[in-house]
């Protein structure tokens, strides 16, 4: 500082001065109110709109939902019990159906001593499903596994499941939990051979058909060491060749034999017991798990340079993608039966899900399309320069920026196949919306009812979708490389 | 991926299994094989056919293939019942997935010839008529002129609702609905003046209504809707079977027996047809490749027609419909079974 300013300057504050409120149209709601709704003309009319359709809503569906009736054991007792309390001529919300009802429109019309039978297979899909989707993340997966062990395990004792089975959950949950604690990747050896024990909690029947299931890949995986020492080049087909005649020829007799040798039964379900959102989640799980690999393998070969496999990869997508799915159900549940010798049964749910899953994979195909796509084509010939073979290209560099940048489409096809489930209304299969409640309605207790079901039904279905769409959102940002 | 594997390995092992058995096997003897019986029925339609909380099956058409399986299999409770839709149902019996559909479908001429079905006989004459609001003070479907009527697509009522408007030269528009329920939801909104389909749906429905009494069903039946269970073309013994075991329900109860008292009658019983029926004479079972005490065991499984009228749609159920048209041709009805000799 230099001398010659301090005397220039008459006066200099030396004390600053108390902040003061800012102005009253400047400050706390009224500012949000102003900034965010009342900014200018068009925004002002928009929000008089909005009050006034919300004021609308209201006026018109209030009464209806206020008076809401949760016990009662028909519609015409419903209809009596409004009357009654709110006065002739009110009308009211009938809950009281999915009261009746839960239980179908849970499980549909599986056994109802077996409940806890997809109770548990839920529990256990949570633990395989802990080290895919939340690998880094110690504490969510603590939460989410502590959550559903209780949930699970207290579901279970009220369904009042076999003390021995109850057993087996609490094991299977308890050390899921602590094996996620001490290191998720030990998780996945189940996550992988769940599948396979999730078929058998839900269908029943044998163990020894998923046994020997297992058993087909361990073969080809020997003859595949084997073959690598005598021809490299055909070890993987050779390996694969043995896994598919292993199964269809030796692995049915085999199972049938060990079961007659020793019985690992339980008691079967049919398909035609399956209903409610017991299916929609076995066929959305089943698709959505096996429509990404499918996905991902379509779109690298429709990327391919081979001309065979690019046609069939592009002629298989776009025939896929110019069908309706409804097409392909009825294909799948009536057209089938035609080509099948007679007396053959191939079970309608295992058609649905196939058809589902193609479905689904022909447009994640083009999703993940989409990716590859998006990556620069440095990232492709970084991967060459690195003297990476085309899988390890694809593994290391490739797939996962490629699939980064499609979460929000691949997520969206998952919901979308997940909403889907409800067309299997149209084979006859019990979906929870329409059919089910059809079948709700077709009692003579609950005729004549309409507005409750759906939006039951609605609600979980966005309960579910809502969940999926939030964890694509988590994934987004946990894997959020650049800066922004 | 290990899923679908493990279920096509099932599949594929019990396709591989079939081929070398498979063989053109009467449905009679497929039947016998599997010891249960694949019957089509509604996805859900009240009192015809519809799940309970527990997933058992009752009503009126469920009643008839318990009839059959019980004639069959010597258990009215070894039956499948397969949900089939509107648009399925044919598909679905032509296809093999089930043996019999008894699904409220109406005989017409096409569905007899060109789908190479075999329609058997009639459980339920039914027609098409039109429920409209007590205070329009309408009382003739020929007063309809001009009005909104709320239609199913796809069904036969479509074709019967433009064929009897354009014969009495009157208009009207039409509001395609997809389901009954759907169909209830706009007649109470208001969107249609009339509601149309076959009259035993509009009873149902209307006993459904808060207010049925500010409704009425008018005296109009526009159609003929025959419903009736349905065979393969090809089987002449399968179809017979179906056939008789209905009209074995309808004779039963034409010569007053009953579930309750059929045991008696074993015993006890003169009549020279009521024996035959029941196998106590004559051996007609035989003749269609079934024992002699068919019949007795499917009246026993839920009862004459009667009673499972009574049962399912009569007029102490909530759909309270009169026997009418179903009555027996001794009592001003269309139900009349051939002779059992």
């Amino acid at each position: 500082m230099s001398e010659t300013g301090a005397q220039t300057v008459a006066y200099v504050r030396d004390t600053m001065l108390p902040a003061a409120p800012a102005p009253q149209a400047e400050s706390g709601a009224i500012r949000w109110l102003r900034e965010n709704l009342f900014s200018g003309p068009v925004n002002t009319i928009l929000t008089l709109l909005g009050i006034g359709i919300v004021y609308f809503l209201i006026v018109t569906f209030w009464d209806w939902l206020a008076h809401s009736v949760w016990n009662a054991g028909s519609l015409s007792e419903c209809r009596e019990i409004i009357a009654a309390t709110w006065g002739e001529g009110a009308r009211g919300a009938c809950w009281a159906v999915i009261r009746d009802r839960w239980n179908q429109y849970v499980f549909g019309f599986y056994p109802r001593d077996l409940y806890w039978r997809p109770t548990m297979t839920m529990g256990l899909m949570m633990v395989a499903l802990a080290p895919v989707l939340f690998a880094p993340e110690r504490r969510i997966r603590r939460i989410l596994l502590v959550i559903t062990a209780a949930v699970t395990l207290v579901s279970m004792i009220a369904l009042s499941a076999p003390a021995g089975w109850l057993l087996f959950a609490a094991v299977m949950l308890i050390g899921g939990l602590v094996i996620s604690e001490r290191n998720v990747l030990w998780l996945l050896p189940f996550s992988v051979v769940f599948p396979l024990l999730g078929v058998w909690l839900l269908w029943g029947g044998s163990l020894w058909g998923p046994i020997f299931v297992l058993v087909g890949p361990a073969l080809g995986w020997l003859a595949y060491r084997a073959m690598l020492r005598v021809l490299p080049a055909a070890s993987v087909i050779v390996a694969i060749i043995v896994t598919l005649l292993f199964w269809l020829t030796l692995a049915g007799e085999a199972a049938r034999d060990a079961e007659n040798l020793l019985s690992l039964s339980i008691q079967s379900v049919r398909s035609d017991r399956f209903g409610g959102f017991l299916l929609s989640v076995t066929i959305g799980v089943s698709g959505i798990s096996l429509s990404l690999p499918l996905g991902i393998m379509l779109a690298l070969a429709r990327q391919s340079n081979m001309f065979l496999i690019k046609s069939l990869a592009v002629v298989f997508i776009e025939f896929i993608r110019g069908v309706p799915l409804i097409t392909l159900l009825f294909v799948a549940s009536l057209l089938l039966n035609y080509f099948l010798p007679p007396g053959t049964t191939f079970d309608i749910i295992l058609r649905v899900i196939i058809m589902v899953t193609l479905f689904a994979a022909a447009y994640m195909a083009e999703v993940i399309r989409g990716g590859l796509a998006a990556l620069p084509k440095g990232q492709y010939e970084a991967a060459d320069a690195l003297g990476l073979d085309y899988w390890k290209a694809q593994r290391l560099i490739v797939l996962p920026q490629a699939l980064k940048i499609s979460i929000p489409g691949i997520v969206s096809t998952f919901i979308g196949m997940f909403k889907d489930t409800t067309l299997v209304t149209f084979v006859g299969l019990y979906d929870p919306l329409k059919s089910m409640s059809d079948a709700v309605r077709a009692s003579t207790d609950w005729k004549g009812i309409y507005w409750e079901p759906y939006i039951f039904v609605g609600a979980i279905f966005f309960l579910i979708c809502f969940g999926m769409s939030r964890y694509s959102m988590y994934l987004e940002r946990r894997l959020q490389r650049d800066h922004r | 991926m290990k899923q679908t594997v493990f279920l096509g390995t099932v599949a594929a092992a019990s396709l591989v299994a079939s081929i070398g058995l498979a063989q053109e096997g009467s449905t009679l003897a497929q039947v016998k094989e599997r010891g249960e019986l694949n019957c089509g029925v509604n996805t859900g339609l009240v009192g015809f056919a519809a799940p309970d909380a527990n997933g058992n099956w009752t009503g009126f058409d469920v009643a008839l293939c318990r009839a059959v399986a019980a004639a069959v299999l010597g258990d009215g409770n070894k039956v499948r019942f397969v949900p089939t839709t509107g648009q399925t149902r044919f598909t679905a019996l032509a296809s093999g997935e089930v043996d019999v559909l008894a699904r409220n479908s109406t005989w017409t001429f096409s569905r007899d010839t060109d789908l190479a079905l075999d329609f058997v006989g009639v459980n339920y004459y039914d027609g098409q008529g039109f429920m409209v609001r007590k205070d329009l003070g309408v009382t003739s479907a020929k007063e309809l002129d001009g009005a909104t009527v709320c239609i199913q697509t796809g069904t036969t009522t479509e074709l019967n609702l433009a064929d009897y408007f354009r014969a009495n030269g009157m208009n009207y528009t039409p509001v395609n609905i997809d389901s009954n329920a759907e169909g209830e939801q706009q007649y109470m909104a208001g969107a249609c003046d009339a509601y149309t389909t076959d009259v035993s749906g509009l009873a149902a429905t209307r006993a459904a209504f808060a207010d049925p009494e500010n409704h009425v069903i008018l005296p109009e039946i526009i159609s003929k809707e025959p419903l009736g269970p349905a065979v393969r073309h090809g089987d002449n013994n399968w179809g017979d079977i179906v056939r008789w075991t209905l009209n074995a329900l309808i004779a039963a109860e034409e010569y007053g027996v009953t579930s309750r008292n059929i045991e008696e009658l074993v015993r006890s019983s003169n009549n020279p047809e009521v024996q035959r029926l029941l196998g106590v004479s004559d051996d007609l079972g035989a003749m269609m490749g079934l024992d002699a005490e068919w019949a007795r065991r499917a009246i026993m499984t839920s009862g004459n027609y009667g009673e499972i009228f009574a049962a399912n749609i009569g007029e102490q159920t909530p759909i309270g419909l009169a026997r009418g048209l179903n009555a027996q041709w001794t009592q001003g009805g269309l139900l009349y079974a051939p002779p059992f000799r």
